[in-house]
């Protein structure tokens, strides 16, 4: 038996190190697009481009473990760009076709580009290990630094090319930007981040267009009539699923791979893993795509276990966490918050800056975001899986 | 088995404290502290997925002697 997993990011290399650990002793064909080993996505808008890390310590497997160790053949710069699923082969940029017994789809995701901001050499995108080493090379030329999207990616850039000493200009089109999914309070409060460490804030507007000369994007013009000069531009307005390559193969796309809650698609044979997947996810009784962390590391092993059609190790559902690191700031979150009824900020005893937002659906706790609050943060991730009443949830967030 | 921290990495991410909470404590000023340093079989499993689960890749396990 053979498994080909399409995608070397978290959420693949899990899914071989899982199916290892189960004992299969079948093939692992592992194929990124990237050139690089499987490495840490997360560190590329924090660790990896402040440079307090190296490249090699972002490799998810150790020099120790190795990836040898797994007997996996790695093919790395082949990208898949076909599937077949009657015949149960998948095809590769080079040419190449491989067939499979069982297929796990973890292409992850694409930086979503602007039509408005042409390319450029001084305009960057953060998806890749190769975007991250382009952009922290550019920023050590002390730029002015302009950044599209105060999302997680946008501010952490902002954070950290701010913690360089560089002037730096956040724009987003929302008037509060993150209000929308986290409420007012933490849309409020990162705001305030921003501003307090000398982040330019210009929210509320939308770029109406640029002007570039041979170097690249000199001036942006913004919706209200402001003109910003800037030395270079960080483009973050978000993530698409990688599905393209898989349009009419049959299966199933829909805001990315839909899959049952064991990481199974509709079509014999074909699984999905981590940002490219739409699990369903019985704790929150949707199907949700989750572009983080611990989704990816837990998916691979949910998958293992139903590729080699064996029970899920545990039945704890997921609870999805995130985490961002802004201004000195480690801002978590557990849970999923869209389409909350009510908020409720409990806050530290003695910081203002340093509380934790609950959000309620259905008369349950169904996430909590903290600020710099990691010990509350993860009492309520066991109290969210075990679906716990918001009243029980708020006092023992108060206790 | 006993548990490695690389401190360098460790930015107390708690993440290991959610999967294990008998195990890892991560206070809030985000200093992890580990309650037992070689954890029983009993416990592998929960230490072994906390250990790969590490975000920031500061956990690790060694043979103790």
């Amino acid at each position: 038996m053979r498994v080909v997993i399409a995608g070397a990011g978290l959420a693949g290399l899990r899914t071989a190190e899982a199916l290892r650990e189960r004992g299969f002793d079948g093939g692992i064909v592992l194929a990124g697009a990237e050139a690089h080993p499987p490495y840490s996505r997360p560190a590329l808008s924090k660790e990896l481009l402040s440079g307090r890390w190296e490249v090699e310590d972002a490799w998810l497997r150790r020099p120790a473990q190795g990836v040898d160790s797994l007997d996996v053949e790695m093919l790395l710069g082949r990208r898949a760009v076909a599937a077949d699923v009657r015949a149960r082969r998948v095809s590769f940029d080079d040419g190449t076709a491989l067939s499979y017994d069982a297929l796990v789809i973890a292409t992850g995701s694409d930086a979503v580009q602007l039509p408005a901001i042409p390319p450029a050499p001084n305009v960057f995108l953060l998806r890749t290990l190769d975007d991250c080493l382009r952009l922290r090379a550019a920023l050590s030329a002390r730029p002015r630094v302009t950044v599209l999207g105060a999302g997680f990616i946008g501010s952490e850039v902002a954070s950290v090319a701010r913690a360089m000493g560089l002037d730096v200009t956040l724009v987003d089109r929302a008037s509060a930007p993150l209000a929308h999914v986290l409420g007012d309070d933490v849309a409020r409060l990162c705001a305030r981040l921003h501003r307090d460490s000398g982040v330019e804030l210009r929210f509320g507007v939308d770029v109406a267009g640029v002007d570039s000369d041979g170097a690249g994007v000199r001036r942006l013009r913004l919706s209200d009539g402001a003109i910003l000069d800037t030395d270079l531009l960080v483009v973050g307005v978000g993530v698409r699923p990688a599905v393209a390559w898989l349009q009419g193969s049959g299966v199933h796309l829909d805001d990315g791979v839909v899959t049952d809650a064991r990481c199974r698609t509709a079509v014999p044979g074909v699984f999905a893993v981590g940002d490219v997947a739409r699990c369903h996810n019985p704790l929150f009784d949707a199907h949700l795509r989750v572009e983080h962390w611990t989704n990816a590391s837990e998916q691979g092993t949910v998958a293992a276990a139903a590729i080699l059609d064996r029970a899920p190790d545990q039945e704890a559902p997921t609870v999805p966490y995130f985490w961002s690191d802004q201004h000195g700031v480690k801002l978590q979150m557990v849970g999923h918050a869209a389409g909350h009824d009510a908020v409720r900020t409990i806050h530290h005893p003695t910081r203002d800056d340093r509380p934790v937002v609950l959000y309620r659906r259905g008369g349950r706790v169904v996430a909590a975001v903290g600020f710099s609050r990691p010990s509350i943060v993860m009492r309520m991730k066991s109290l969210i899986a075990a679906r716990t009443e918001w009243d029980a949830a708020v006092a023992a967030a108060l206790a | 088995m006993k548990i490695v921290v690389d401190w360098d990495k460790c930015d107390g991410n708690g993440v290991c404290m959610g999967i294990a909470p008998d195990i890892f404590e991560v206070d809030d000023e985000m200093n992890l502290n580990i309650l037992v340093e070689e954890p029983g079989p009993e416990r592998m499993q929960d230490v072994r997925q906390a250990v790969a689960s590490c975000p920031v890749l500061a956990l690790s396990l060694s043979d103790s002697d």
